[in-house]
């Protein structure tokens, strides 16, 4: 099998990536898409991490994760209708009314 | 052969990870994290993990990526205002570029700085098992699997509030 230290950097990476979605794009959409990478970056580490330690712990918590992801999109994806219903546009630069 | 795999998978996934923010129509991004997310799959399935793999594929690509492009097809998003700075957003640019490098680089030194850890062969057959699984969720995981109940509860009753038209 392929050592652990192999998935962990893939997940390393992937989690870049997702912050790098998160702070480059303008469109809601995809920001939450990158959320999601980071998601399952991190998912991959529980099962990798799970797998090395022997036990199905890694798979649980993985599994408790998508249950999160799915509220999160759920209404995060509300918020985002909601928002689009005001302004007609999905940019973060448009939504500025809680900036101090 | 299980090597291979795992590179194939790996370049699946980072592959459609970096298409889904390199590109502008929001439908292209979705499709290509449903392929990402296979790609994961395969990886759960070299970590013997096959009910990670399948939740991923039902749960993730299935239902949350479908609800994501509802949403997309219902807010007719895949027309994004052109804008002469390109897909980037423009002040936070080069620092979100710098920090996610950093990152990148951070983790995989700080991993290769591990010795390399082998898996047990031997806990294979025990880890995959759904059944398990199931002990294990139902017994020592019996609390949060019910406060994960409220929370989808939550979250369901959140959603229809927000996305309400108010009258």
């Amino acid at each position: 099998m392929v050592p652990l230290n192999y998935y962990l950097a893939l997940s390393g990476v992937l989690f870049a990536i997702g912050t790098a979605g998160v702070f480059l794009r303008r469109n809601l959409i995809t920001v939450m898409l990158s959320i999601e990478i980071m998601l399952n970056a991190v998912n991959l580490t529980f099962v990798a991490v799970g797998r090395y330690a022997g036990t199905v712990d890694g798979q649980i918590i993985t599994f408790f994760v998508m249950t999160v992801a799915a509220a999160e999109a759920a209404v995060g994806l509300a918020i985002v209708i909601a928002l689009f219903r005001h302004k007609e546009t999905l940019s973060p630069e448009a939504y500025t009314s809680l900036k101090w | 052969m299980e090597t291979a795999a795992f590179y194939i998978f790996a370049a699946i996934t980072v592959v459609g990870s970096i298409g889904v923010i390199g590109q502008r129509n929001p439908m292209h991004s979705v499709m290509l994290l449903i392929t990402s997310f296979g790609g994961l799959a395969g990886l759960y399935v070299l970590l013997d993990a096959p009910f990670s793999a399948v939740t991923q594929i039902i749960i993730y690509a299935g239902a949350i990526m479908v609800l994501f492009l509802f949403v997309v097809m219902l807010l007719n998003a895949s027309r994004e205002e052109p804008s002469p700075r390109g897909l980037l957003r423009p002040g936070s640019m080069k620092y979100g570029v710098v920090i996610s490098v950093l990152l990148a680089i951070e983790a995989v030194w700080a991993i290769s700085r591990l010795g390399p850890a082998r898996f047990d062969e031997t806990t294979g057959e025990e880890v995959s098992s759904v059944a398990n699984i199931g002990r294990s969720l139902f017994t020592t995981h019996a609390f949060a699997f019910e406060a994960t109940s409220i929370l989808i509860l939550v979250a369901m009753v959140g959603a229809v509030v927000l996305a309400r038209k108010e009258h």
